[in-house]
């Protein structure tokens, strides 16, 4: 399987196509859907700097705070993607991301601007909880813990080899609009719907 | 009889089931749907790490899915027993779960917006209560995550879109397409519970405890029964595969209860629950001792 660290740089990006796996390491920041809001609304100097070429994870994780005040993963598989459709694309653009990880993939907005930046959309196995939490080494630092509780938190994470399927890619690829396509004119085909 | 506090210890511990063990019917589809999806390919890749996953969460009593949920709960108790008290104790029993880790803080104040940091709020769980004539008491969950549970579709019959009657086909022909609307967003391969009848509500919550039945039984209603069957093999026909990757596994089983309608209305709930069907139960005694089920 292929190793991408990170962060990683456009061209390692570019060479990246639907369908390759690959395992991760390095430094990532977790956000979902008050996170991607919070990012959009002005520009969050104190989290640019872990965005800038470095992947988004869209998680709500299980956390446990230690007695010494560190915390780690205890759960911690993908959320669905879709949620984030209306914003990603700015997102990618605003802090120069090279891709997100989640799962059930994204729309047509966000194809485009991975294709526009130059990024990748990573899927992960939902509900590989355990799997995923193993691959997360340490938890560096939060930030919005209070303001959005431990599922939303933008969590700062190292990963070693994290695994992931590269499921949209840079060059308007989409395995998901590909699969929705075929299963949904089999529906009609199944249903006696086609035009 | 068991104090309060007893009780919330005893659901303390199926919630623990639940969130951590996967019951063998469930297992033993996954594995089923591995060994038919191509080797090497991303369906079964998919379900190899799924299988692994489950391993760890088994062995390590660790939340299998790190989206606990929404508790959903439905208790039986003997007559004269307090429904107050029960799910009063089932509440406590989430935040003391929270608190260890077994879930997810997942409720989230919907005027405030902020997360109860406990898991509990006003709807959550959902507890069902229900008086029999037995001495013991007898538990069943599902905790039902929100990917999955953003998937729910519900129909009005008649449908011009689908060519859908007031009839068994034109339930069928809703339940398939709720499948392909849901693409793999609900953590395919997952498992349908259905219902027909009932009102906007009922008709939802019936679908829901459609997920407590094991997915190799069989209906007792032949018709019902045989639709079941049949959608179970038309959904996986669609080949939207495991997470929506293609393939041939894109449902394990397909539950379907029904409930009385108006004469105006005719109402298709469907639910769809993720693979991690997190389902547990177990009869308690007066006495406190725990028979687990399946």
């Amino acid at each position: 399987m292929a190793k991408l660290s990170l962060p990683c740089d456009e061209a390692q990006i570019r060479g990246l196509k639907v369908g390759d796996f690959l395992e991760l390491s390095g430094r990532m920041i977790t956000g979902r859907d008050a996170a991607h809001h919070w990012l959009l609304h002005g520009f969050r100097e104190e989290v640019a700097s872990f965005l800038k070429d470095s992947v988004i994870y869209h998680v709500g994780p299980v956390v446990k705070k230690h007695e010494d005040g560190h915390y780690t993963f205890v759960a911690a598989g993908p959320t669905t993607s879709a949620r984030e459709e209306p914003f990603q694309a700015d997102v990618i653009g605003k802090y120069g991301l090279r891709g997100v990880i989640g799962k059930g993939g994204m729309g047509p907005k966000t194809l485009k601007g991975l294709q526009e930046h130059g990024a990748v959309y990573l899927h992960a196995v939902g509900g590989t909880a355990q799997v995923l939490a193993q691959a997360v080494v340490k938890v560096e630092q939060v930030f919005q813990l209070k303001e959005f509780g431990v599922p939303e938190a933008l969590w700062v994470i190292q990963v070693k080899d994290f695994p992931v399927v590269v499921t949209m890619d840079s060059h308007g690829s989409s395995l998901h609009a590909e699969v929705e396509k075929a299963s949904k004119a089999k529906l009609e085909q199944m249903l006696g719907l086609s035009a | 009889m068991l104090t309060r506090e007893q009780w919330t210890e005893k659901f303390v511990d199926v919630i623990a089931h639940a969130s951590s063990q996967l019951p063998p019917d469930v297992l033993a589809a996954l594995k089923r749907g591995r060994d038919a999806e191509e080797p090497g390919s991303l369906a079964a890749k998919a379900l190899d790490s799924i299988l692994t996953n489950v391993e760890m969460a088994k062995g390590n009593w660790q939340p299998i899915c790190q989206d606990t949920g929404t508790p959903l709960v439905w208790i039986h108790h003997p007559v004269g027993m307090s429904t107050r008290m029960l799910t009063g104790a089932f509440e406590e029993a989430v935040r003391q779960a929270t608190g260890r880790q077994m879930l997810r803080p997942n409720a989230v104040d919907t005027l405030t917006d902020k997360n109860t940091g406990h898991g509990q709020g006003p709807g959550i769980p959902t507890v069902h209560c229900e008086e029999w004539d037995e001495p013991d008491v007898e538990v069943r969950i599902v905790l039902k995550g929100g990917g999955c549970e953003n998937c729910g579709a519900q129909y009005s019959l008649p449908s011009i879109k689908l060519k859908a009657d007031r009839d068994l086909d034109g339930v069928r022909r809703c339940i398939l397409d709720a499948v392909a609307q849901a693409q793999g967003k609900g953590c395919a391969p997952g498992i349908i519970g259905a219902c027909f009848g009932g009102d906007r509500g009922s008709g939802y919550v019936e679908s829901k405890r459609q997920l407590l039945r094991r997915l190799d039984d069989r209906n007792p209603i032949p018709e019902i029964d045989a639709m079941e069957q049949q959608l179970l093999e038309q959904g996986n026909q669609l080949g939207i595969g495991p997470m929506g990757f293609g393939g041939k596994t894109t449902i394990l089983g397909v539950k379907i209860g029904n409930l009385a309608r108006l004469p105006a209305s005719y109402f298709v709930s469907v639910s769809y629950m993720c693979w991690a069907n997190r389902r547990a139960g177990a009869r308690i005694s007066e006495k406190g001792a725990v028979q687990w089920l399946n």
